[in-house]
């Protein structure tokens, strides 16, 4: 199978090495046609977003208006703050001049001067690696304005970084925004969507850093060939980071579709000393688990995913073996939500704190039966009514791990209901004062 | 305490600006720049910030208050950071978060009363497939193992010492 974004060239990061592969002349390319011809390929190749939602990439390109006066910008979304998410990091450090090259398409097929990549801060290494490759693109003449020479076209555009400072959220687009703004990263209401009113009130597109990396592949060799690639509804190829308990985990660039069983043991080499699979969380932390003994069939694309109750998310596949403590791994996946929730919406401030308030009960023994209908019920309040997709992130992990380990999570919890504190208002209706007596 | 920017920060700072149309985008630089030479995040600071932004103080609080690599108060040198999110957890995470904490007798943000080491209990880094994982300043240590975090730590020590020792 031949791999699109993390290809096996020897110092593909080198700008010298990227362009004797034939780097850059996918863009070269794209300058010979128009920025809809651009768009409709895009559409056709049946790229669909790499950050979570899984949207059609060239869809979401043609809400861009064609006629504005007000600038327009790309963002490039690599906050990568996903737990279980680490793929971005792959495309930084071994094939950045991809994704720059794709960001030089990108903006001309929807007219953006400006491309910003929003890095989490954390990342410092990746940063300073993208930089250097950034810069050299520059110097080389394939960002800027000397970009006119370079490709002989009247179109240029810059490529800057804006480094986050650690903030799951930013990695929501319009929270993303605020953040490029310079603001905290509240998420902002829906609609106005960002094609319309996005940065500083400006038509704006946010991509996923792989999302971004595919598109030069596709201008250069066509997308019919790209929507070739893997499950036909969501074609090409994913970088599924593997991590938890896998022999070797790490990040495999394989076509949508491939057998989850496949990943987990053909390429990350099973799980150690041979133990059996308790659960997968096929997406990173906010997409919902599947159970161990019905992995079976199961294939990674969005489509099928779906089938089975779950969701593609960043590619970010975590393995728990049959010693797993489940309740353990869910109350810290609650505890990273509730830490993370803005709290501009009372649902998720609020519900995500019970969450793990209620699932650090569980582990200290003082569970009940009725603990877990009110992990869902709780759940269920922050699903759809929150801004952002936070609310969902921080619900679907409890509610369907609950659910589908149901027979596992009862075992955990006393099947009597008892109440940890005396019944307050019996005991006050005891004592109060009768009305009459008030009354004199 | 007064917090003025160097003029090379100030330089630094005014190339940030240019990336974007206004100057406000800039503050979330201009604060990295301000920690790397004040060590933390003080009222002065952000004062300083915002005139030089041209930006309400209230605007730089919200940003400073709301990431979390921003610090409000003096760290260790050595800043380490310990992630314990669920692909770390499953790979032993807990286990070197406990023995960190144990060996340098600190808490989650805690700083050493010879300001030499401070602890952090993280969120997911991004480095799943390399977990578990801890990060000392800017710098990730990945893969590892007790006796790989026993040697790191022994290092940075070492280090210390022969510093204190010229």
């Amino acid at each position: 199978m031949e791999k699109i974004l993390l290809p096996d060239i020897k110092n593909l990061h080198l700008i010298d090495v990227y362009v004797s592969n034939g780097g850059y002349n996918a863009a070269k390319k794209a300058f010979t046609q128009t920025p809809d011809d651009i768009i409709d390929q895009v559409k056709k190749s049946g790229l669909r977003g790499r950050g979570g939602a899984a949207f059609l990439c060239g869809l979401k390109w043609s809400f861009m208006p064609k006629t504005t006066d007000k600038p327009k910008y790309l963002c490039i979304n690599g906050d990568e703050s996903e737990p279980g998410s680490f793929k971005d990091r792959q495309i930084f450090e071994f094939n950045p001049h991809q994704m720059i090259e794709g960001a030089i398409i990108t903006c001309y097929a929807i007219g953006a001067k400006t491309a910003y990549v929003y890095i989490r801060g954390e990342y410092h290494k990746w940063i300073k690696l993208l930089q250097k490759a950034i810069d050299d693109a520059y110097a080389n003449g394939f960002v800027g304005e000397k970009m006119k020479e370079t490709f002989g076209t009247n179109f240029f555009c810059d490529i800057f970084i804006h480094k986050g400072a650690g903030a799951y959220i930013c990695g929501e687009e319009s929270s993303l925004m605020n953040s490029l703004e310079g603001k905290r990263g509240y998420p902002r209401v829906k609609p106005p969507f960002p094609a319309q009113n996005g940065l500083w009130g400006c038509p704006t597109t946010i991509n996923n850093v792989e999302t971004i990396a595919n598109v030069p592949k596709i201008i250069e060799k066509g997308w019919e060939w790209f929507s070739n690639i893997g499950h036909p509804k969501h074609p090409g190829t994913l970088l599924f980071g593997v991590s938890g308990h896998v022999n070797k985990p790490g990040v495999y660039e394989l076509p949508t579709g491939t057998l989850l069983t496949d990943i987990i043991y053909k390429y990350a080499g099973g799980v150690p000393n041979n133990k059996k699979v308790l659960c997968v969380i096929p997406g990173g932390t906010s997409m919902p688990p599947i159970r161990g003994d019905k992995l079976e069939g199961v294939r990674m694309d969005a489509e099928s995913l779906k089938e089975v109750g779950s969701a593609i998310g960043t590619g970010g596949v975590i393995v728990m073996d049959e010693d797993t403590d489940l309740v353990k791994v869910l109350a810290r996946i609650a505890h990273f939500y509730h830490h993370e929730s803005c709290g501009q919406c009372t649902p998720c401030r609020e519900g995500t704190g019970w969450l793990e308030k209620i699932l650090k009960r569980i582990i200290a023994g003082k569970g009940s039966v009725s603990d877990l209908d009110l992990l869902i019920t709780v759940a269920n309040q922050i699903e759809g009514n929150t801004i952002c997709a936070l609310g969902e992130a921080a619900a679907w992990p409890v509610k369907f791990m609950v659910e589908r380990f149901r027979d596992y999570f009862e075992q955990r919890v006393s099947k009597e209901i008892s109440l940890p504190v005396a019944n307050k208002v019996h005991s006050m209706r005891q004592t109060a004062v009768p009305l009459a007596d008030v009354k004199n | 305490m007064e917090f003025k920017f160097t003029q090379e920060n100030l330089n630094r700072i005014e190339q940030e600006t240019k990336k974007y149309p206004v100057r406000k985008p800039a503050v979330m630089a201009a604060l990295y720049i301000a920690q790397e030479q004040n060590g933390y995040i003080s009222y002065e600071v952000m004062k300083e910030v915002a005139t030089v932004l041209g930006i309400t103080e209230e605007e730089v609080l919200g940003v400073v208050t709301f990431y979390t690599m921003y610090h409000q108060k003096p760290m260790g040198k050595y800043h380490i950071q310990v992630c314990t999110n669920v692909s770390c957890m499953l790979r032993g995470g807990y286990e070197i978060w406990n023995q960190i904490k144990e060996k340098l007798g600190l808490d989650h943000m805690a700083v050493s009363a010879d300001q030499k080491f401070s602890l952090e209990e993280v969120e997911c880094m991004g480095s799943c497939g390399t977990a578990p994982m801890i990060a000392i300043n800017e710098d990730y240590y990945e893969n590892l193992s007790k006796e790989k975090v026993e040697e790191i730590l022994n290092g940075l020590s070492a280090t210390l010492s022969k510093e204190e020792g010229v």
